[in-house]
C-alpha cells in the first residue's frame, strides 16, 4: 500500500519535473523529428542528380556545348575566366571543368566519386557527338518503391538513437541532479525503498517512451511514408526492451558520478561508438568483417536491426531471437552492476 | 504531536548538572529517545568526533553547539542513520541502526544541512512525495499550516525565500508526524526574522510533545530553544548542561568589553586588571578588553580608578550578562562565529 503510493508519487515528481524543463521536450521530441525531416530530404535522391560540369570560354565551345546539350545528365556552365572555373572545382561546386581545343581537356577530382560519373558522361557525351551513334540497348527499371529509399533505412536507426539518447540522458542526468543536490542523501534518511526509487526512473521512461515512439511513428509514417511491414506488437516489445536496457544503462553510468560535467562526459564516451558503429546512418556492414562480431554485441546495433527487420522486413518479434536475448542481456547485467556499485551519498 | 499514549515526562531540570554530564543512568524505558554513548568518527588521520556521550529526554530539546568543523553534523548524522561510527553505540527510541533500520526512520523526522531540493517541484508536490514514504504520519494541509506556507503552497520551490526553504525543509521532516527530529543548523544564513519564524515551528513541535536533537554555532538559537547543552570543539564535549547551569558555571556576574582611546590595551597588564576588585580573569581581544565581573560596579568603579591613575582614556565601554559565546570563549579562546 505505502509501496505503490511511494512509488507513484517518485514517477510523478519525475514526470512533472521532466515537462518542466522546456529543452528536454526539444530534445526528446523535436530534435529527432528535425533530424529525420532533414537528412531524410537531403539524402532524398542521391546518386540521381545531374553532374554539373564548367566548360571554359574558347576556339570550338560551340561543339562540346552541342555535345552536352542532348545529355539530360549534364548541367553545363559557361565562364569566360579560366581561373574562377577553377576556384568552382576546387570548391566541389563543380564536379569537373572542360577546356575546348584539340583534344577539349578535363580536369576533375579522381577522388570524389561525383566527379568519376561526371567524367564518364562527359565523355559518353562526346563519343555519342563524334560517331553519331547510339547507346546500346538496356532495359532500365528505376527502384523507388518504398522501403529501399535511403529514409527508410535511416528511419529505424533514428529511432533507436533516440531511444538511447533520452534514455541515458535522461535517467543519468537526473540521478547526477539529485546526487549533487544531496536530495538522494536525504531520501537515504526516509524509510523510502531503494528499489521504488529506480522503478520510478524506469516507470516516467515508460511513460515518456509511449509518446515518443507515438509522435516520432506517425511522423515517420505519415509525413516521410516511413513503411511499417511489421506487426504493432512486435514493434512495441523491441522498443520497451529497448527503452528498459538503456534505462539501465543509463543508471549504471551515473551510479558513481557526482557532478554533471562527470555524468555529460561518461554518457558521451559511452554513446559515441554506438552512434557511429552501430549503423543508425550507415550499415555497419561498411566496417572490416572482423570487428562485424563485435558491433553486433552493442546494445544499439541489436535494437536497430531489430527496429529494421520488424519496420522494412516485415519481420515479427520471434524472428529477432538473437537481438532480444542481447538487449534483455545488457538489460539485466546493467541493472545488476548499477546495483552493487550505486553511490547513494 | 505523538499520540497520548506515548507520554510526555516532566523536565526535571535539577538533574542536569554543568559538571558530570546530561543524565547519569542509561535510558531505561520511555524516558530516553537517543543514547549516545563514546561515539568516535575518524576520516584518515582526522578524528572528526572524539568520543562523545549524551542522552536526549523525551520532550526535550539537545543543543550541539560549537563552530564550524567542530563535528557538529558528524555527529548528527551518526545518529541519523547516514553514517557508522569507528567507535561507541547508538541508541535510537531504545533500538540499534543495525537492527530496526526501517523502524527507526518511519518514527523519526531528519533535516540535513545541505539538501537542495529540485526547483521546480512546488510546496505540495514536494510534501506529498515526502509523505509517500511513510505508514503513518501528518496529514500535508497540517504541515504545510505549521510551517506557514499556506498561501506558498502551489508555488514551485524556486520562488520561495531562503527562510521558506528551510520551513519547507523541516516541513518535510515533520511529515512523518516523528517522535524525534533532527535538526542541523536550520537558521544558518537567515535574517533574524526567519531565524525566528522557524524557531516558532520547532516550539510548535515541541510544545506537542516532540524531542529534538539541533545542532547550531548560534548561541541565542541553543539559548532559547535547548533544554540540555552539549558544548563541542574539535570533536569533544567542553561543556554541557542546560543553557543557564553552563553559563552560571562561568562564576560570572556579567561581561565589561571596554577599549582605550589612542592606546594599546596591552598598556594595561593581565595582573592588574585581574586584581581588581570583582574581576575575574581578563582577555584581550584585537583593541578590547573583555573582563569576567563577579560583582560589576565595583569592577566597574575599580577600572575607573585604575584608567585615570595610569593616566589613559576610556573609549568605549559596555557591559553584558554573561552569554553561551563568553563561555565558549573562556573555554577556547575563540568565537563560535567569525563574523
Ligand atoms: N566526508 C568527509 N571526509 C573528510 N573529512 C570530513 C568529512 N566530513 C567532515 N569532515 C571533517 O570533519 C570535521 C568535522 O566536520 P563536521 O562534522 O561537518 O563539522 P561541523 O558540522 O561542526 O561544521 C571537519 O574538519 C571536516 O572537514
Ligand atoms: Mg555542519
Amino acid at each position: 500500500m505505502t509501496r505503490l503510493n511511494e512509488i507513484r508519487e517518485l514517477t510523478r515528481v519525475r514526470v512533472v519535473l521532466f515537462f518542466r524543463e522546456p529543452e528536454a521536450i526539444f530534445w526528446v521530441f523535436i530534435f529527432p523529428l528535425v533530424l529525420a525531416a532533414v537528412l531524410g530530404f537531403a539524402f532524398r535522391s542521391a546518386g540521381v542528380e545531374p553532374s554539373k560540369v564548367a566548360v571554359v570560354q574558347g576556339e570550338g565551345i560551340q561543339r562540346l556545348l552541342e555535345a552536352f546539350q542532348r545529355d539530360e545528365d549534364l548541367d553545363v556552365e559557361v565562364y569566360e575566366d579560366r581561373q574562377e572555373a577553377f576556384d568552382k572545382l576546387r570548391k566541389a561546386a563543380v564536379d569537373a571543368l572542360i577546356e575546348p581545343g584539340d583534344p577539349p581537356r578535363l580536369a576533375f577530382d579522381p577522388d570524389r566519386a561525383e566527379a568519376a560519373t561526371a567524367r564518364l558522361r562527359v565523355q559518353r557525351a562526346l563519343t555519342l557527338a563524334m560517331d553519331g551513334g547510339v547507346d546500346a540497348p538496356l532495359g532500365l527499371e528505376p527502384v523507388t518503391e518504398t522501403g529501399s529509399r535511403y529514409v527508410d533505412f535511416l528511419f529505424p536507426g533514428l529511432l533507436g538513437m533516440n531511444l538511447m539518447g533520452t534514455g541515458m540522458w535522461g535517467i543519468g542526468f537526473a540521478i547526477a541532479d539529485v546526487r549533487r543536490r544531496k536530495f538522494l542523501k536525504r531520501l537515504m534518511v526516509t524509510p523510502m525503498r531503494r528499489s521504488s526509487f529506480f522503478l520510478s526512473f524506469i516507470l516516467s521512461r515508460l511513460v515518456f517512451l509511449f509518446l515518443e515512439i507515438v509522435i516520432l511513428a506517425s511522423f515517420g509514417r505519415w509525413v516521410l511514408g516511413v513503411p511499417f511491414e511489421g506487426d504493432l506488437i512486435s514493434f512495441s516489445i523491441v522498443c520497451l526492451l529497448g527503452a528498459i536496457t538503456f534505462a539501465g544503462l543509463g543508471i549504471l553510468v551515473a551510479s558513481r558520478v557526482r557532478t554533471i560535467e562527470g555524468v555529460s562526459g561518461l554518457m558521451n564516451l559511452v554513446m559515441m561508438p554506438m552512434w557511429l558503429a552501430s549503423g543508425v546512418f550507415f550499415s555497419y556492414e561498411r566496417f572490416p568483417d572482423a570487428i562485424h562480431p563485435v558491433l553486433r554485441l552493442l546494445p544499439l546495433t541489436g535494437l536497430i536491426d531489430a527496429l529494421r527487420a520488424i519496420m522494412i522486413d516485415g519481420e515479427s518479434i520471434w524472428q529477432q531471437g538473437p537481438e532480444s536475448a542481447l538487449l534483455a542481456g545488457w538489460c539485466v547485467l546493467t541493472f545488476l552492476v548499477a546495483l552493487k556499485i550505486f553511490r547513494w551519498e | 504531536m505523538r499520540p497520548a499514549h506515548r507520554h510526555v515526562t516532566p523536565l526535571r531540570n535539577d538533574r542536569v548538572d554543568a559538571q558530570t554530564g546530561i543524565g547519569s543512568e542509561i535510558g531505561n524505558g520511555d524516558d530516553v529517545t537517543v543514547v549516545a554513548r563514546g561515539l568516535v568518527k575518524r576520516y584518515g588521520d582526522l578524528v572528526a568526533v572524539d568520543g562523545i556521550d549524551f542522552q536526549v529526554r523525551r520532550g526535550t530539546c539537545l543543543g550541539v553547539l560549537g563552530p564550524n568543523g567542530a563535528g557538529k553534523t558528524t555527529t548528527i548524522e551518526i545518529l541519523e542513520g547516514l553514517k557508522t561510527p569507528d567507535g561507541g553505540h547508538v541508541e535510537v527510541l531504545g533500538r540499534s541502526w543495525s537492527e530496526s533500520r526501517r523502524e527507526i526512520q518511519e518514527r523519526i523526522g531528519v533535516q540535513l544541512q545541505e539538501t537542495e531540493f529540485q526547483d521546480k517541484l512546488t510546496v505540495l508536490e514536494l510534501l506529498r512525495m515526502f509523505r509517500s514514504f511513510y505508514r503513518e504520519g501528518s496529514d500535508i494541509e497540517e504541515v504545510v499550516r505549521t510551517i506557514g506556507l499556506l498561501e506558498k503552497r502551489r508555488a514551485q520551490v524556486k520562488t520561495l525565500s531562503g527562510g521558506q526553504k528551510q520551513r519547507l525543509a523541516v516541513g518535510c521532516a515533520l511529515l512523518s508526524r516523528p517522535e524525534i527530529l533532527f535538526l542541523d543548523e536550520p537558521t544558518s544564513g537567515l535574517d533574524p526574522q526567519a531565524r525566528r519564524r522557524l524557531w516558532e515551528v520547532i516550539e510548535t513541535f515541541k510544545a506537542g510533545g516532540g524531542t529534538v536533537v539541533l545542532t547550531s554555532h548560534h548561541m541565542e538559537e541553543a539559548e532559547r530553544l535547548a533544554d540540555d547543552l552539549i558544548i563541542i570543539d574539535h570533536g569533544r564535549v567542553i561543556a554541557r548542561g542546560s543553557p543557564k547551569a553552563i553559563i552560571a558555571s562561568l562564576g560570572a556576574e556579567s561581561v565589561v568589553q571596554f577599549s582605550l582611546a589612542g592606546a594599546d590595551p596591552r598598556q594595561l597588564s593581565d595582573e592588574e586588571l585581574r586584581t581588581l576588585q570583582g574581576v575575574r580573569s581578563a582577555r584581550y581581544e584585537g583593541s578590547e578588553i573583555s573582563l569576567s565581573v563577579v560583582r560589576t560596579q565595583a569592577a566597574i568603579a575599580g577600572l575607573f580608578k585604575l584608567i585615570e591613575r595610569r593616566g589613559l582614556v576610556l573609549d568605549d565601554l559596555h557591559t553584558h550578562r554573561p552569554t553561551l559565546e563568553d563561555v565558549f570563549v573562556s573555554l577556547t579562546g575563540k568565537h563560535l562565529r567569525d563574523d
